[in-house]
């Protein structure tokens, strides 16, 4: 272990976050997860915290377009940045179609994961317009990427379901996807 | 988790004086450290941010080489098409790393620097002497089916866990660091990290304030790459078994090899004796054989590890035949 040196006081610093397309201006612990802001201070709970070690996925996100645990980051270096939660990408009334396809494939049980499983999904939906291979991609240099269920899988292995409602998160998955093959 | 300081550097020559404060630590992805730091086995009293640098760019070498900056996500990288091309071995080793979301956030410097996954490292009511020093090794005599058979020590057999290391070692990577002093060196990998000896809290030749600030891919070697991932899940988990190889042939025979094991030892670990046992020889499996024997030889089972020395054998002759039936059948 290091030299322990004293640890200061708690220390505070003020955060600028666009949250759903609102913006925030908090002040903060240092200390503080983009989860928990999220959650405790924001009062999102839409997003939800399952290990907060970046090994479930149930924290996912969409910082600045992109899919990230929530809970394995500090807000203090999230300043300025454009988060996207569950509640931001529909309502009630009008669903985002992954949130419309979820339900029409009975994509969840205790719905716990369903939020990270949403904005992961869209994260990787994202990823696969651009083209990136994933490690069941057969040729890491191919151009273009077939969204198969093995795909769907993979990229999506870092959300898990406790209630192992699997098939139907990649059948909600694939019937939203454009291009998706079986 | 203790409170701490932070402070966002946006220029790489602040960097190294913002982190000579005492307890400092850089920060970039955070996916390891601040696990760390909630368990506390982590405790920086200052956090100096370097993702914000403008250090993130790739940029190809006069020597036609690759120059990877280390602010650069690790899936950026492992999309990037020059990555994809030229370094496939590096591209598939990020993939078969951690998850879409980790490795958005994870840094490429920070790959390099990760902590082992040892759960004795992660158990503060275990013992462990790369936590604190002299403090004793509870994987010894613990459950040790994920440890190290090769390179360990008495004081510690806890194994390297980043798979990008294990391509960057069979590429012959160099890491180039960047001192307080503005000065700057290059480090070939396999001379970064230290073994454990009977000092495992000491895990590279980074001296204070120094910055990882690229990975240096020289022109890729002749042959093809694979990086072939064995673990217990099919996906996001760390290597039992992991092994880079690049293989070039010349009809029956093999002209050039590289190999670079992961999840067997405290750093990526080439194997410059089974890659000349493969040179010049047939491509058989008999040579394979051959050359694995090599790659483990003085290998250490600790018990629940002993199956490694036989799986990484395995790993390796599948991923050499693997590779050279890709090599025959596509282009290098």
């Amino acid at each position: 272990m290091d030299t322990f040196t004293k640890s200061p006081e708690v220390v505070i610093l003020r955060v600028a976050l666009t949250v759903n397309g609102k913006q925030h201006e908090l002040e903060l612990d240092t200390r503080t997860s983009l989860l928990d802001v999220l959650r405790e201070h924001l009062r999102l709970i839409g997003t939800k915290k399952g290990c907060d070690h970046g090994q479930c996925g149930a924290c996912t996100v969409l910082a600045n377009g992109r899919r990230i645990n929530s809970c394995l980051t500090l807000a203090v270096m999230h300043n300025d940045d454009n988060i996207v939660t569950i509640e931001g990408l529909g309502t009630p009334e009008a669903l985002h179609p992954l949130q419309a396809a979820f339900i029409e494939h009975d994509g969840f049980q205790c719905g716990y994961c369903t939020s990270g499983q949403i904005c992961s999904a869209i994260g990787m939906l994202a990823e696969v317009e651009l083209g990136w291979p994933s490690h069941v991609t057969a040729d890491v240099a191919q151009k273009h990427i077939t969204l198969s269920d093995a795909e769907i899988r993979e990229r999506l292995s870092g959300n898990i379901c406790r209630c192992g409602a699997y098939p139907n998160i990649v059948a909600a998955i694939r019937d939203v996807a454009v291009g998706a093959s079986e | 988790m203790k409170p701490f300081t932070y402070e966002r550097v946006v220029d790489a020559r602040e960097a190294g004086a913002a982190v000579l404060r005492a307890n400092a630590k850089f920060i970039s992805g955070g996916t390891n450290l601040l696990d760390l730091m909630k368990l506390e086995i982590e405790q920086p009293a200052h956090l100096v941010d370097i993702s914000q640098l403008p250090l993130n760019r790739l940029e190809d070498l006069p020597s036609g080489g690759l120059r990877i900056e280390a602010q650069a996500r690790n899936s950026d990288v492992a999309a990037d098409p020059r990555v994809r091309v030229r370094y496939r071995a590096v591209s598939e080793a990020l993939l078969a790393g951690a998850s879409g979301q980790l490795r958005n956030k994870a840094s490429i410097g920070g790959n390099i620097v990760q902590r082992t996954r040892c759960p004795y490292f992660y158990d503060t009511a275990s013992v462990c002497n790369k936590r604190t020093p002299d403090d004793g090794c509870a994987a010894l005599s613990g459950i040790n089916r994920v440890h190290a058979i090769l390179g360990a020590s008495d004081s510690c057999i806890a194994t390297h866990p980043s798979d990008m290391a294990v391509a960057l070692s069979a590429l012959g990577a160099e890491i180039e660091l960047l001192a307080p002093d503005q000065s700057t060196r290059r480090v070939a990998i396999d001379d970064f990290y230290c073994l454990p000896g009977n000092t495992p809290h000491i895990e590279t030749v980074l001296r204070p304030g120094e910055m990882i600030t690229a990975v240096i891919l020289p022109a890729p070697p002749p042959g093809w790459q694979r990086y072939r991932k064995v673990r217990d899940r099919a996906s996001y988990a760390f290597a039992l078994v992991s092994v880079a190889v690049i293989v070039a042939t010349d009809r029956e025979t093999i002209t050039a090899a590289r190999v670079a094991f992961g999840g067997l030892a405290p750093k990526p670990w080439r194997c410059l004796d089974a890659e000349a046992a493969l040179t010049g020889r047939p491509a058989t499996l008999a040579t394979y054989q051959a050359a694995a024997d090599l790659a483990v030889n003085g290998a250490i089972g600790r018990g629940y590890n002993d199956f490694k020395i036989e799986l990484a054998k395995r790993t390796l002759c599948r991923t050499l035949a693997e590779a050279r039936q890709l090599g025959i059948g596509g282009p290098s």
